[in-house]
């Protein structure tokens, strides 16, 4: 690829022109200006840049970005951005979907993708609802949850995202609210870094179809208490005092108070993200209280890439077939004269 | 190896074909491909049909579990595994039931007598031996205890298990047949050498079988004769066997090359397909990005992420496939990219015919998408052009930035014959509209004023980053819009780019002759079929008979109308219920057109054609 020194760009150089439509007050918007801030601390080129989206309110997103982009059919969006990846690897690839598109139309490519482990990025805009089809529950909708195709009450238990990702073997898995931009900023550039599928869950309100999905742990007021905020080798402290743990009790995890009972912060659990084993990423995804936050799971491993990659190099180092000439003439061939 | 035998009288045939029929895990399909590769290379035009179930190894004598394989060489021009069939090989007696009204009265059956057990003959629902109740006495029926003679030519061979020994017996009926048509048994044991590398034992048994059928046949008197087809005048040059799915996959290995792109192939297993599949991921030393992928539609999907990102993109499957890659397809088709979709058709609906061939996704290729969604579609119609048709899709699909349908059938693409080798350097250019730089005024919608393909801005270009999607865009910029007016443009102007694809395809030619009473039309796999029935028309006398064969169905050839007016009578010839008929019905008004269809899971057969033909002129 091009050796040329990569442009300082600022946020502005990643906002297309074209007006940006989703509803006023939605999370949407600060996914998006996150996104524009984030980029140009990757050390990326513009033109190396691709977004590709399926279908629903998240995934007018390629549009408002100035970079290469494909608004593409709904839930599709991972099988697409695999191909470009495949063809040319030297791309940063970015998935732009939502709960409907990626756990319910798109489920199978979402599990497949994330099992190959191919170096690219997923923003999953989760907001527990269909927006861009005004209201029906969703596969992360709640049990009881009306809407518009429950009126009475949604009798379908929903995914959990981390947990189905993990499941799948995601390598790279965080969650962040909605109304948290300078912590997204940063997680956007570590999804980018990572080396792997990096999956982020956005927990994306709706102040349409779903107002306040969220807001019992994302509301300024209780944020802190409510969300645990982890980071790889740090223990695991919440609460606006900072008072709060995680301990391991049993196979549970447990919510402690620091100084309280003789606990201190040497008891609590510190935060191994790399870890291969999944069982406490598992944990920490289901906690209800607190409400886990930050990358959960960043466990490094061979991409898709590097394993095909490696293949390829191999077959090519053992194969006498340059030209496919080589290989139309090869074997058993016969001459009529 | 046997080179030549010496004593035994030898008749000279022009053309003779062989089938092979057994169970499914009998090994038909490897002996029919070995005496049709052994013919080719003694200098024979060859044609095959194997013909099996769908089930990998269904219940032993089944009726339905039977495997066939025919052959059809000849010293003449070979263009369908033909109909009667002079030698047929029964390994057992449900293959000789399923089988026998193939063969004519007085031509010949081996049968392996061992395998006509009480048992087998109940399970094949025989309710008196075939073998002792005088049914066969019209045929000459040669009986051999192959599974007891495999076994005993094989009693000093050391480290072989009870199923290795019986499994080798169809190397016994292929030495037999190897003699009776004075071939070679060279070019199997070479294979025997290469398949069986590490088992030296397998090499030995299977060596010692097939040399064992072959001097059996000759000290024999049980075969009164052997017979002798001589090489076929063939143009000059190199040649290999080859199967359609191979030729296929090699068409677009050579279109990469040529084309200077990268070949990436999304598929998803399914039958008759795969084998493209299994071919394509053997070729990494050419850089072929293969990705099996989860589902049909991801294979369509990653093909078309390929596209976007540059690469010559390529997705391979059958009916069942087709029907769920049509979203995507439509995607493709109003991103306008560079695609290409071979769907190698089979008896259908729903699951069908897994195994068997039909002609009836046409419809579905040309109509089955939501919207206004055109696409180009061509159609291979022999095992080697495979080879042609997967380059000339890849070339179009290149060339006019828009989506290629290539159709070809289980018949042409598990069937094979002799191809005479092309090198990539023979193969016509292909101009990709890559641009590399920004232009000032450049326009992701800006098209090329003769063929209205745009250009092909590919991730990675600097400057000319730019969003594309499957929501109707702006006639220039590709932006969004919901502007009335530029739908309509741009819905017409997708339909006219695909029309204008009429002015880089060939003029529809006329085999036989350019006018006259009858015009036999086909499109795609029957071709070698209807041109063989023809051929035996016109020797009968019936001179005033043609055959309009398409490749191209859209769109349709230039001259397609004044090569139909010049004939009095049209009949199309189809394996569905008449879809391309329509498809000329609405196309071309006023003019008269017979059907001739069969939906059977089976090719047609020149007797049936013939009468029908002569039928429509008397």
């Amino acid at each position: 690829m091009e050796t040329t020194a990569t442009p300082k760009y600022t946020f502005k150089d990643f906002a297309s022109d074209q007006e940006v439509r989703w509803c006023p007050g939605c999370d949407d918007y600060v996914i998006l200006r996150s996104m524009q801030k984030a980029l140009p601390e990757m050390g990326l080129k513009k033109e190396d840049v691709v977004f590709i989206s399926g279908i629903g309110c998240s995934s007018r997103f390629p549009y408002y970005m100035n970079t290469y982009g494909m608004h593409s059919i709904h839930g599709r969006a991972p099988a697409i951005a695999s191909g470009v990846k495949l063809a040319n690897p030297n791309l940063s690839v970015w998935i732009i979907t939502g709960d409907g598109d990626s756990m319910a139309i798109g489920g199978n490519h979402f599990i497949h993708l994330l099992r190959r482990n191919l170096d690219l990025n997923i923003i999953l805009f989760n907001n527990e609802i269909y927006g861009l089809t005004k209201g029906q529950f969703s596969p992360t909708s709640l049990v009881g949850q009306k809407t518009k195709s429950s009126p009475y009450g949604n009798t379908q238990p929903p995914f959990l995202p981390g947990e189905l990702a993990i499941g799948a073997q995601a390598r790279f898995f965080a969650r962040i609210g909605g109304n948290t931009p300078k912590e997204m900023t940063d997680l956007f550039i570590k999804a980018e870094k990572f080396k792997g599928t990096s999956l982020i869950e956005v927990l994306q309100n709706c102040p349409i179809f779903n107002d306040g999905c969220f807001s019992k742990y994302t509301d300024k007021a209780v944020r802190e208490d409510k969300q645990l905020f982890v980071e790889h080798g740090k223990p695991m402290i919440f609460g606006k005092e900072r008072n709060k743990g995680l301990v391991l009790n049993g196979l549970k995890l447990e919510v402690v108070t620091i100084g309280e009972n003789g606990v201190t912060e040497a008891d609590l659990l510190v935060h191994d993200a790399q870890d291969k084993d999944p069982t406490l990423h598992q944990m920490l995804v289901r906690s209800e209280y607190p409400l886990v936050t930050g990358i959960i799971r960043a466990f490094p491993d061979v991409t898709f890439e590097e394993r095909v990659n490696k293949l390829t190099a191999a077959v090519k180092a053992g194969s006498s077939f340059a030209k496919t000439d080589d290989l139309f003439f090869s074997g058993e061939t016969y001459e009529v004269k | 190896m046997i080179a030549s035998k010496t004593k035994q009288k030898q008749e000279v045939l022009e053309a003779v074909v062989v089938r092979f029929v057994g169970d499914s895990g009998d090994g038909m399909q490897l002996t029919g491909t070995q005496f049709s590769d052994t013919s080719a290379m003694f200098g024979n035009d060859i044609a095959t049909f194997p013909n099996y179930p769908a089930e990998i190894r269904a219940p032993q004598g089944s009726l339905y579990g039977v495997s066939g394989f025919q052959v059809h060489i000849g010293s003449v021009e070979i263009s369908a595994p033909g109909e009667n069939v002079d030698l047929l090989v029964a390994m057992n007696p449900a293959g000789l039931k399923t089988n026998l009204h193939a063969v004519k009265p007085g031509h010949t059956v081996i049968v392996d007598t061992d395998a006509f057990s009480k048992k087998n003959l109940e399970k094949a629902q025989y309710e008196s031996n075939p073998l002792e109740d005088g049914s066969l006495d019209n045929y000459h029926v040669i009986e051999v205890a192959m599974t007891s003679l495999t076994k005993e030519a094989l009693k000093e061979v050391e480290g072989l298990d009870n199923k290795s020994i019986t499994r080798s017996k169809n190397m016994f009926a292929l030495g037999m047949v190897y003699w009776m048509y004075n071939r070679s048994t060279e070019h199997t044991i070479e294979f025997f050498n290469k398949k069986f590398k590490s088992k030296p034992e397998l090499i030995e048994a299977n060596t010692k079988v097939l040399n064992a059928g072959f001097y059996f046949s000759e000290t024999l008197e049980l075969i009164p004769n052997s017979y002798t087809v001589a090489p076929a005048k063939m143009a000059a040059g190199t040649y290999r066997i080859v199967m359609g799915n191979t030729a296929t996959a090699w068409g677009f290995l050579a279109a990469a090359e040529k084309s200077g792109l990268e070949l990436f192939l999304g598929s998803y297993p399914i039958t008759p397909a795969s084998d493209i599949l299994h071919e394509l991921v053997k070729h990494k030393h050419f850089g072929v990005k293969a990705l099996q992928a989860e589902d049909e539609i991801a294979g369509i999907t990653s093909a078309i992420g390929a596209a976007f990102a540059g690469d010559l993109a390529i997705t391979t499957t059958s009916g069942p496939g087709l029907a769920l890659k049509g979203e995507a397809l439509g995607l493709a088709m109003i991103l306008e990219l560079p695609l290409v979709v071979v769907d190698v058709q089979r008896g259908g609906p729903s699951t069908g015919l897994p195994t068997k061939t039909e002609q009836s996704d046409l419809l579905q290729a040309l109509y089955g998408r939501n919207g206004e969604s055109p696409v180009i579609i061509i159609a291979a119609s022999t095992p080697a052009n495979c080879f042609n048709y997967a380059y000339e899709a890849s070339k179009l699909a290149i060339e006019h930035m828009t989506p290629v349908i290539l159709l070809t059938d289980g018949y042409i693409a598990n069937g094979s014959a002799p191809w005479k080798i092309k090198s990539v350097s023979e193969m016509p250019e292909i101009k990709t509209r890559l641009i590399k730089e920004a232009k000032e005024t450049w326009n992701p919608y800006d098209r090329d004023e003769k063929t209205l393909a745009r250009d092909w801005a590919i991730p990675g270009t600097f400057g000319l980053e730019h969003r594309v999607g499957g929501l109707e865009k702006d006639k220039v910029t590709g932006q969004v819009s919901y502007v009335p007016e530029n739908h309509e443009y741009m819905t017409r102007i997708r339909a006219e780019k695909v029309k204008r694809v009429e002015n880089y395809i060939p003029l529809l030619k006329t085999e036989f002759t350019d006018e006259g009473d009858l015009l036999v039309i086909g499109w795609g796999g029957t071709f070698g079929t209807l041109y063989s029935s023809l051929k035996e028309l016109r020797q009968e006398g019936y001179s005033s008979v043609g055959l309009a064969h398409f490749n191209y169905i859209n769109p349709l050839p230039k001259n397609t109308e004044e090569v139909l007016k010049r004939f009095k009578k049209i009949v199309v010839c189809e394996l569905n219920t008449g879809q391309f008929a329509s498809v000329l019905r609405m196309n071309f008004h006023g003019i008269e057109f017979l059907q001739y269809n069969k939906i059977q899971g089976l090719p047609f057969g020149n007797s049936e054609l013939i009468e029908e033909f002569k039928k429509i002129m008397k």
